[in-house]
C-alpha cells in the first residue's frame, strides 16, 4: 500500500483500530470480569479494582473443579477425536472426488453441502431419542458422531478444492518415477495438501469445540458434557448469586487453546506452497 | 535401453472420440524418434499410452519384445519429462532427482543415491543448485532438473512431452542441442513429442508425422523434407511451408498460374495419365531463386518465370519475397482445409520465395524467379498422394540416416568410455 498518502494511511489505521476495538471489547470485558473479585463484579467499572485470581482458583482447584475439569477433558477429547476422524476421512474422500471420475460424484458433493447447511436444532430431538435407545446417550462417541456430521462435509469441500489445485502431472510424474498410487499420494500429494489439511483441521476443531446444542442435549452428566454446556450448570455461592466471575474465567480458559492453535498453525496455512512445481 | 514396438495402437475415449487410430511404429534400441503433428493430432496421446498414463483401447505395445499393455506406468521402467516439468515443489533439487531412487522398487543405499544424483547433476550443470527448491529456479534450470530426474536411474527409455515449449527461443535452442548431446551420450531410446518443426528436424533420427491420430509417414528428417508421401506431410514439414499451387495437366505438361513446366522426367508418365485434371504442385520456398543472382549455366538447368512481388522481408541470411496469386477454384477448398489443419491462418494465397540475401528484389518489383522443375512435387488434390515420390531416393535417405545414427552413437559411447 505504498501508494497511499499519509493522510489516507492515517484514516485506514484509525478504521482498523476501530474495528479491532469493536471485536476485542467483549473479549477484554470477559478477561476483566474473570479477574474481578466477587465483591468487585458489580462495581460498574471496566477494570477490576484489584487483580484477583479467585475465579480461576474456583474452577481449577476450588469447588467448581468437579464441574469444570471433567468438562474440559470431555471437550478436548471430543474435539480432537472428531477433528482427527473428519480430516482423515475427508482427505481420502476429497482426493477421490478431485481425482477420480465415478458415478454419483456430484450427488456426494451436493449431499455434503446439504448436510452442512442443515439446521442443527432440527436433528437434535430425533438424535436424543435414538441415542437413548442404542445407548450412545451421554457418551463421548455419542458426541463425536454428530460432530462428524457437521465437520465432514465442510472438510470434504475445503480439501477437494485444495486437491484440485495440485497439478495432476505431479502424480503422474511420481508414477513414472516408479511410485505406487499409495506412494504417490503419501510422498507427493499429502505434503502438498498439508496447508489445506491444517486449515481444514482448525475449522473442524472449532466447530466441535464451540458447539453448544449437541453438547447440552446429548449429555446429562460429566461423563461426556463439554465445556460450553457445562458453563450453564455453574452455580454461585448461593442460588441468589450469579456465578459470573467463574463463567468468565472458564470462558477465558477455553478460549486460550483456540488462540494458541491459530498462532501455531497460521504459518502452515500459507498458500503458494505449490509454486515451482510447474511452469507458472 | 530397449526397443519399443507399437502394433496397431488405437485410442478411443469414452465419448467415442478416436484420438489415435491404428498407429504402428517400431522404435529401435537407442533411437531418437520424434512424434510431430499439429494440435489435436494425437501425438501426446501416443506418448502417454507408451508411458502407461493412458489405457490402450486396441493394439499391442511391446517393450523389448514383452507386451506391456496392462502394466502400470511404474512397471514399465520408462522415464518421462513433462511439458510443465512436474517437479515436486516441497523437495529440494537433490531430493527431486533422488525421488525415483528412493522408492522401494529401485531402492538403493544412500551413498549410491548420492553418487547417482551428483553424476546426473554434473552432466546437467546443476551441482550448485542441489539444495534449492524448484520454486527458486529459472525455467531453464527447472527443465534441467526434470531431465535430471529422468536420467538418474537406468530407465529403459526416455519419453519427452514437449519439454521445451515453455522456454524462450534462445534457451530452447541451447536445450535442444543439450538434449541431443545427452541422448547420444547415454544412448537411451527416446520418444519425443513436439509441434516444433525445428526440434523435429534437428533432434530426430526418425520423425513420425501424425494427422488426426493417423500416422502419415515415419522417416528421417531429410526424407520427410525431400520425399513427403502426401500433401499433409509436405505442407507440415518445412518453414516457411511448401508453396502449393494448382496446376492443370495440358499435353503432359503442368500449367501453373504463372508458368508452365515439364514434370520431373521420372514421373512424366504418371502425370501424363492425368491429362486434363487439376493437380497440386508443391515448390519449396528455398528452391526458388532470384534469376538475377544466378550464373548462366545454373539458369539453363531450370525454369524461370516473371511475377509481381508485393512484400519482401529481409532477414540478413535470406530474403522472403511474397507473390499473391488467385488459386484455382477447384482445389481451393482442399488447400484451405489443409491450411486450417496445419494451424495456419493464411488470409490470402501467396507464393513464398526464400531468395538469396544478395537479391535486389524489392516490394512492388517484377522479379524473375528460377527453380529446378526436377525438385517439385506433384500431388493428387483428392487423395493428397504424392505422385512424384521417389522411393529409391527415399530408401537411400533412410539407410544413410541409420548409418549416421549408429556412427554417432558409437562415437559418443567411445568418447564416454575413453
Amino acid at each position: 500500500m505504498s501508494h497511499l498518502s499519509t493522510r489516507e494511511r492515517v484514516v485506514w489505521i484509525l478504521l482498523a483500530v476501530l474495528v479491532a476495538l469493536y471485536a476485542l471489547f467483549p473479549v477484554a470485558w470477559i478477561v476483566s470480569l474473570s479477574l474481578k473479585a466477587p465483591s468487585d463484579l458489580t462495581n460498574g467499572q471496566f477494570l477490576p479494582t484489584a487483580l484477583s485470581w479467585e475465579n480461576y482458583e474456583l474452577i481449577l482447584v476450588g469447588d467448581a473443579r468437579g464441574l469444570f475439569l471433567p468438562a474440559l477433558r470431555n471437550s478436548v477429547v471430543v474435539s480432537l477425536a472428531s477433528t482427527f476422524l473428519a480430516v482423515v476421512l475427508a482427505t481420502f474422500a476429497a482426493y477421490a472426488i478431485a481425482r477420480l471420475d465415478f458415478p454419483g460424484k456430484r450427488v456426494i458433493l451436493t449431499t455434503a453441502l446439504g448436510v452442512s447447511i442443515f439446521p442443527v436444532i432440527s436433528i437434535v430431538t430425533p438424535l436424543f431419542d435414538l441415542w437413548r435407545i442404542i445407548g450412545l446417550y451421554d457418551t463421548i462417541p455419542g458426541l463425536v458422531i454428530p460432530y462428524l456430521a457437521l465437520t465432514l462435509p465442510l472438510s470434504i469441500w475445503v480439501l477437494s478444492a485444495f486437491f484440485r489445485q495440485i497439478p495432476w502431472e505431479l502424480e503422474q510424474a511420481a508414477q513414472m518415477d516408479g511410485a505406487t498410487s499409495w506412494q504417490a499420494f503419501r510422498k507427493v500429494i499429502v505434503p502438498l495438501a498439508a496447508p489445506g489439511v491444517f486449515t481444514t483441521a482448525i475449522i473442524a476443531f472449532f466447530i466441535a469445540w464451540n458447539d453448544f446444542v449437541f453438547g447440552i442435549s446429548l449429555t446429562s452428566t460429566d461423563r461426556a458434557r463439554p465445556v460450553p454446556a457445562a458453563l450453564a450448570f455453574f452455580t454461585g455461592e448461593s442460588q441468589f448469586e450469579e456465578p459470573t466471575g467463574a463463567i468468565a474465567a472458564a470462558s477465558v480458559v477455553v478460549t486460550v487453546p483456540v488462540v494458541v492453535l491459530v498462532l501455531i498453525f497460521q504459518r502452515r496455512i500459507v498458500s503458494g506452497l505449490t509454486s515451482g512445481a510447474v511452469k507458472g | 535401453m530397449a526397443e519399443i514396438s507399437l502394433q496397431g495402437i488405437t485410442k478411443e475415449y469414452g465419448d467415442g472420440f478416436q484420438a489415435v487410430t491404428d498407429v504402428s511404429l517400431d522404435i529401435r534400441d537407442g533411437e531418437f524418434v520424434i512424434l510431430v503433428g499439429p494440435s489435436g493430432s494425437g501425438k501426446s496421446t501416443v506418448l502417454r499410452m507408451i508411458a502407461g498414463l493412458e489405457d490402450i483401447t486396441a493394439g499391442d505395445l511391446y517393450i523389448d519384445g514383452e507386451r506391456v499393455n496392462d502394466r502400470a506406468p511404474r512397471d514399465r521402467n520408462l522415464a518421462m519429462v513433462f511439458q510443465n516439468y512436474a517437479l515436486y515443489p516441497h523437495l529440494s533439487v537433490f531430493e527431486n532427482m533422488a525421488f525415483p531412487l528412493r522408492l522401494s522398487r529401485n531402492r538403493r543405499p544412500d551413498a549410491e543415491i548420492k553418487d547417482a544424483v551428483h553424476r546426473a547433476a554434473e552432466l546437467l550443470e546443476l551441482q550448485e543448485h542441489l539444495d534449492r527448491k524448484p520454486g527458486n529456479l529459472s525455467g531453464g534450470q527447472r527443465q534441467r532438473v526434470a531431465m535430471g530426474r529422468a536420467i538418474v536411474r537406468d530407465a529403459q527409455a526416455f519419453l519427452f512431452d514437449e519439454p521445451l515449449s515453455n522456454l524462450d527461443a534462445k534457451l530452447r535452442g541451447q536445450m535442444r542441442t543439450e538434449i541431443s548431446r545427452l541422448q547420444r551420450r547415454l544412448g537411451t531410446t527416446t520418444v519425443y513429442v513436439t509441434h516444433d518443426q525445428t526440434e523435429a528436424m534437428t533432434l530426430g533420427d526418425r520423425v513420425a508425422v501424425l494427422r488426426r491420430g493417423v500416422l502419415q509417414q515415419v522417416a528421417s528428417p531429410r526424407e520427410l523434407y525431400e520425399q513427403p508421401v502426401n500433401l499433409f506431410v509436405a505442407g507440415f514439414i518445412g518453414s516457411p511451408p511448401m508453396n502449393l499451387v494448382a496446376a492443370r495437366v495440358e499435353g503432359g505438361r503442368l500449367a501453373l498460374p504463372f508458368v508452365e513446366l515439364a514434370p520431373p522426367e521420372k514421373f512424366a508418365d504418371a502425370v501424363a495419365a492425368r491429362e486434363g485434371d487439376v493437380l497440386v504442385v508443391g515448390i519449396r520456398p528455398d528452391h526458388l531463386e532470384d534469376a538475377a543472382v544466378l550464373a548462366d549455366d545454373q539458369l539453363r538447368r531450370g525454369t524461370t518465370f516473371e511475377v509481381g512481388v508485393d512484400v519482401t522481408e529481409w532477414l540478413g541470411n535470406e530474403l522472403y519475397a511474397y507473390v499473391p496469386f488467385e488459386p484455382e477454384a477447384s482445389v481451393r477448398r482442399t488447400l484451405e482445409d489443409l491450411d486450417r489443419e496445419l494451424d495456419g491462418g493464411a488470409l490470402r494465397t501467396q507464393l513464398v520465395a526464400a531468395l538469396d540475401a544478395q537479391s535486389r528484389v524489392r516490394e512492388g518489383d517484377t522479379a524473375r524467379l528460377w527453380f529446378d522443375p526436377a525438385r517439385v512435387h506433384v500431388f493428387d488434390p483428392q487423395t493428397g498422394e504424392n505422385l512424384t515420390r521417389d522411393d529409391e531416393a527415399a530408401a537411400a535417405f533412410g539407410d544413410e540416416q541409420e548409418r549416421l545414427r549408429t556412427e554417432s552413437l558409437e562415437r559418443e559411447q567411445a568418447r564416454a568410455a575413453g
